[in-house]
């Protein structure tokens, strides 16, 4: 029986029988057969159901096998970022009016979730330079690979550059969406230690670039634009929201279109999602762009209102020829990301932004400081630093980041990324995150952890 | 018991931005404990030159200006939301409390296997679920809607193909009655679309099928039951017809509440199923989304599967395999929104077997009692019973001057979400009504009277139609305007 | 009941055809525009641009459709009507005098396949 279907069969029966329907079961007979489940222990799935006691307890149990951010210091970036989310935040989107309405198809009863959506494109928009947002995207990844096909789309070349350390998933989901279509992606062999580009961009459709990129550095993006426009080609930046607090925003720069990442906003890790991509871009886009957007209007009495627009290029009427296939987004993860923007209000941005990039920084000197690790480079960071192991700790190269990382797990601490996982040519290179969230005590306490590891791998060594 | 949005007028909507602003900085964080960096020093050129222009605000205003905003929506539960092909079933929301266990919401994708265990095992466990309700192999987590399912199945497909080389298939047959994503998701893998025309009967015209049959042909796609709500009950011809031409049938699952328990995709002959968690499996719509949309295989399309997917050592613990070496690749980045599979999989729990065989029983029946009410005041175009959802028409109106536009906005006075309108394409001035098994008789009920009351009132009071919804705090926006000279953002 | 000139020829695609020399200029019938509603939107394709038959020259938009125009000849689009773009509405108060692009073709003569004013009434079942 399942607990969430209000009418008993008894009733169902009896309504059934009031409009000539006798036999309910009858209303399955199109189903062949040969396939028909005849409902019992012979079929092919036979659970028992469980009370709601027991599903939490089951989940919990699960739920309490993995580390997490309640049980430790999280010191592991590489995409996916543990901020602080303002409590009010899940009280807010938890109202079922938020939380158990759709699309808003009929505008007259979704101006909440409509001005939401319109609020959450004003503030990409805001943070991005750029004029105008659509309401998400599944995450960055994706939003970047659909933000190259604008660039196809507009430019009617075919192929794009993917300039720099980007994101090794956002590489490979580019590759899966512009591949498919037999379009062509080439970038900067990875990994780069220096932003470059062919001298000429000419027969590109775009070039993306991360900044802050993959290593968390942070780059001088002018001459990169300008080469990508002399040759007729749109600049597209993947920009982490939070960072755009310090840094010049896209639209500034000359980007055609800005992407990103916006968990980092009101969302929490997850194990990896939902996330929420974002996607700007200048005026001139608007009808190459994916996704819903909102726009402001006004109704029969000239009352402010709230509307899906531009509707014309999506899937629903174009079909085969629309813009792109994306009909269910990621609202409620936008709407996350909204308030906590409203909640935190550009002071908070800022000084959550500003302890990222000093908290960073502190941990990146403190490391290098004793003597384990070299900086990978000296450019500045925000928020994330790799650096790499020194002399003799660099001897046995290919275990020793997955060891030490054990060995900060028992220690209440989740460490860097190992980025000998995601390139042979950077074993030993470790990818670490700072977000405000870490304080002073719980940097030191990692650093010394560090020393700690080696000091006991130094012994046996010699032993 | 009916809902009603807040009725207050609000002719000034005030933009979080338009609120007057606070000079108190917001206390959520706490202050650095280590030395400051100058940022303009530190960044050079890169650094930002003119604030954001994000406002401060106190947070009682923030919460109070969400909580208007949060009032002027209807959701599922706010009443009846008969929004037909997307499965407005009730929410539990004993899932949102388990979704943010600190141990799941706090998880880092990357944190490792050794310490990732209870999400990996979950993953796991969902997956044999679902492979055992769709009849299917195996199950990748990454899509994160069900568009999204669509075009993976769909990259599957075509490496299968290439696989074989069989370069020269690449046409993708859709039913003219699909969903828009079909032959948006096919256009987005570069195939070619064609259109197989529904018979008079709703379903896929065989003559038409076969004839479209060639060896050019990567596949179809279908929907069963179809967005008409019919099963097309020649599916195990259509599966040997598909098959025999050497394509492979992909299945649309958006409408599987039908069918839960009662069959599976996988025995009827399909290849590649998508799932809409957000639909069948009752996670939160969330005013569009999150979703998920995962995509199951039969066997011969594992090694296509997106990168990586979850495995178990001979040991027991579970790991994550990036070693795929036929993979069609990333779909997204991590592994998929793993919080809505927490969710689904609670869902699936708790209901069991029986109470999956109780959803698609009272979803079908819950269907065909409001078909048979509704049938003497609107056209049936397809006059037999459905499964969990019909379609009406709403021509005899029409001719009297009230489109299905005017209905649906009048079924808002009434305080109930309209269902789906003016689709699918294949049937004019369309409603499409799908209650789901969640309802509760009161709702069904009131849903019958108010459109048998409006059906009535299109005959002696056209105009309370053409002026409605009269009790919204917005009523007919200009569409028209917007597109026109589009405001998209302040 | 739409108006249907008889001195222009018609594409089963809705585009109407005139013919000048060896220039012909494209547009959207009555009965297009009718049947797509206020339109929003509307784009040609660049001068300069050479075109086969069948190929995309511009596109349409109302609030509920969007619709591509199509090329009735090989040839080289010579102009294209910038005017469009700000006022998409005068295609819907005038179609014919709303041209969207002038194409160059190799012959002076008209295109084959395309329907006289009383086949396009019959076409479109008036």
């Amino acid at each position: 029986m399942s607990g969430f279907v209000p009418i008993l069969p008894q009733e169902r029966q009896q309504m059934l029988a009031a409009v000539g329907i006798s036999h309910p079961e009858s209303l399955f007979d199109p189903i062949p057969p040969e396939v028909r489940w005849p409902g019992g222990d012979t079929d092919p799935y036979t659970a028992p159901a469980q009370s709601e006691m027991t599903v939490i307890r089951e989940l919990k149990a699960l739920a309490d096998k993995n580390a997490s951010t309640a049980s430790h210091a999280c010191f592991l970036g590489a995409g996916a970022y543990d901020h602080y989310i303002p409590a009010a935040v899940d009280h807010i989107v938890s109202r079922q009016e938020f939380l158990t309405a759709y699309t808003p198809y009929q505008p007259e009863i979704s101006q909440g979730t409509l001005q939401a959506i319109f609020e959450f494109q004003s503030f990409i928009c805001r943070l991005t330079g750029l004029p105008i947002a659509n309401s998400s995207m599944y995450d960055g990844a994706s939003a970047a690979a659909e933000a190259l096909l604008m660039t196809i789309r507009q430019t009617g070349r075919s192929k794009v550059f993917l300039a720099g350390a980007i994101h090794p998933d956002t590489r490979a989901v580019v590759r899966t969406y512009l591949e498919a279509q037999n379009f062509i992606v080439e970038e900067t062999p990875w990994p780069s230690a220096v932003l470059i580009w062919p001298a000429d961009l000419s027969g590109y459709a775009g070039v993306l670039v991360q900044n802050p990129d993959f290593f968390g550095r942070v780059h001088d993006l002018a001459s990169l634009v300008a080469a990508a426009h002399t040759a007729g080609a749109l600049a597209v930046a993947s920009s982490d929201p939070i960072s755009l607090a310090l840094l010049q925003p896209p639209g500034e720069l000359g980007f055609d279109i800005a992407v990103g990442e916006a968990q980092v906003l009101g969302n929490s890790l997850s194990f990896g999602g939902p996330f929420v991509g974002y996607l700007a871009a200048r005026e001139s886009l608007l009808r190459k762009m994916p996704g819903r957007i909102a726009g402001e209007t006004v109704d029969r009495a000239g009352r402010r209102s709230f509307v899906l627009t531009i509707q014309a290029r999506e899937q629903h009427i174009r079909r085969e020829k629309a813009t792109s296939n994306i009909c269910t987004s990621q609202a409620l993860c936008a709407l996350k990301a909204t308030i906590s923007l409203a909640l935190l209000g550009g002071s908070g941005l800022f000084e959550m932004a500003a302890q990222s990039a000093a908290k960073a920084v502190y941990l990146q000197q403190q490391l290098v400081a004793t003597g384990l690790f070299d900086a990978m480079d000296s450019q500045p960071v925000f928020r994330e630093f790799a650096v790499r192991l020194a002399g003799d700790a660099q001897a046995s190269a290919e275990s020793t980041l997955a060891r030490l990382n054990a060995f900060l797990l028992a220690k209440g601490l989740i460490g860097g990324l190992d980025l000998g996982t995601v390139h042979s040519s950077l074993a030993g290179c470790w990818l670490l995150a700072v977000t405000e969230k870490r304080t002073r005590a719980e940097i030191d306490h990692l650093v010394a952890a560090v020393h700690d590891f080696f000091a006991r791998a130094g012994k046996e060594a010699s032993v | 018991m009916r809902f009603h949005p807040d009725q207050t007028p609000d002719p000034d909507t005030i933009l979080v931005f338009e609120r007057s602003q606070s000079v108190r900085p917001s206390r959520l964080l706490d202050p650095s404990d280590v030395p400051a960096v100058d940022l303009t020093h530190y960044y050079g050129p890169a650094a930002r030159r003119q604030p954001a222009g994000i406002p401060d605000l106190a947070e009682p205003e923030v919460v109070r200006h969400y909580t208007a905003l949060s009032r002027k929506n209807f959701g599922v539960d706010s009443g009846p939301y008969p929004l037909g092909s997307c499965t407005m079933k009730y929410n539990p929301k004993v899932h949102e409390t388990l979704a943010s266990l600190p141990g799941f919401a706090g998880a880092h994708p990357l944190q490792g296997d050794a310490a990732s265990q209870g999400s990996l095992e979950l993953m796991a466990r969902l997956e044999a679920q679902l492979c055992a309700i769709c009849g299917v192999d195996r199950f990748t987590f990454q899509p994160s809607a069900g568009a999204h399912g669509e075009w993976t199945g769909l990259l599957m497909i075509k490496a299968y193909h290439e696989s074989r080389g069989e370069h020269q298939r690449n046409v993708m047959l859709v039913p003219d009655s699909a969903h828009g994503t079909n032959p948006a998701s096919a256009a987005m893998v570069g195939y070619e679309v064609r259109q197989i025309s529904s018979g008079p009967d709703g379903m896929v015209d065989l003559s038409a099928l076969e004839a479209a049959l060639d060896d050019r042909c990567a596949g179809l796609m279908l929907t069963n039951p179809n967005t008409l709500g019919l099963f097309e009950k020649n599916i195990t011809r259509i599966a040997e017809l598909v098959h025999n031409a050497g394509g492979q049938l992909y299945y649309d699952g958006a409408n599987i509440n039908a069918i839960l328990m009662q069959a599976r995709p996988g025995d009827m002959g399909f290849d590649v199923v998508h799932l809409n968690l957000h639909k069948t499996f009752s996670t939160p719509h969330g005013g569009g989304g999150p979703g998920s949309g995962p995509v199951g295989v039969k066997s011969h399309l594992i090694p296509f599967l997106p990168v990586p997917i979850v495995a178990q050592t001979a040991a027991g613990s579970y790991f994550l395999d990036y070693n795929r070496p036929q993979t069609i690749g990333r779909v997204r980045s991590f592994h998929g929104s793993f919080g809505i599979l927490v969710r689904a999989y609670a869902y699936i729990l708790a209901n069991g077997a029986a109470g999956l065989r109780e959803v698609s029983e009272a979803a079908v029946a819950n269907a065909n009692y409001l078909l048979a009410r509704l049938r003497e005041a609107y056209d049936l175009p397809f006059d037999q019973p459905c499964l969990h959802e019909f379609v009406l028409s709403g021509t005899r109106q029409k001719a009297l001057g009230c489109s299905t536009m005017d209905i649906a906005k009048r079924l808002i006075d009434y305080g109930y979400h309209p269902p789906t309108v003016y689709f699918p394409l294949i049937v004019k001035e369309a409603m499409m009504v799908e209650p789901t098994e969640t309802e509760t008789r009161e709702g069904l009920e009131g849903l019958v009277e108010a459109l048998l009351a409006i059906a009535r009132e299109v005959e002696t009071q056209p105009d309370l139609l053409h002026d409605a919804p009269h009790h919204t705090p917005i009523s007919r926006p200009d569409e028209l305007k917007a597109a026109k000279d589009p405001i998209l953002s302040r | 009941m739409s108006n249907i000139p008889q001195e222009l020829r018609y594409a089963k695609t809705h585009e109407w055809v005139q013919l000048t020399g060896n220039l012909i200029r494209v547009g959207i019938t009555d009965h297009a525009q009718c049947e797509l509603g206020d339109l929003v939107f509307a784009e040609a394709k660049p001068a300069g641009t050479p075109v086969k038959p069948g190929q995309v020259i511009g596109s349409v938009e109302s609030v509920k459709t969007a619709s591509d125009l199509y090329s009735p000849a090989d040839g080289v689009i010579a102009a294209s009507n910038a005017s469009l773009a700000d006022q998409p509405e005068q295609i819907n108060t005038d179609p014919y005098a709303s041209w969207f692009v002038e194409i160059e073709l190799a012959a002076a003569d008209w295109p084959a396949g395309l329907m006289t004013a009383a086949e396009y009434k019959t076409f479109i079942g008036e």
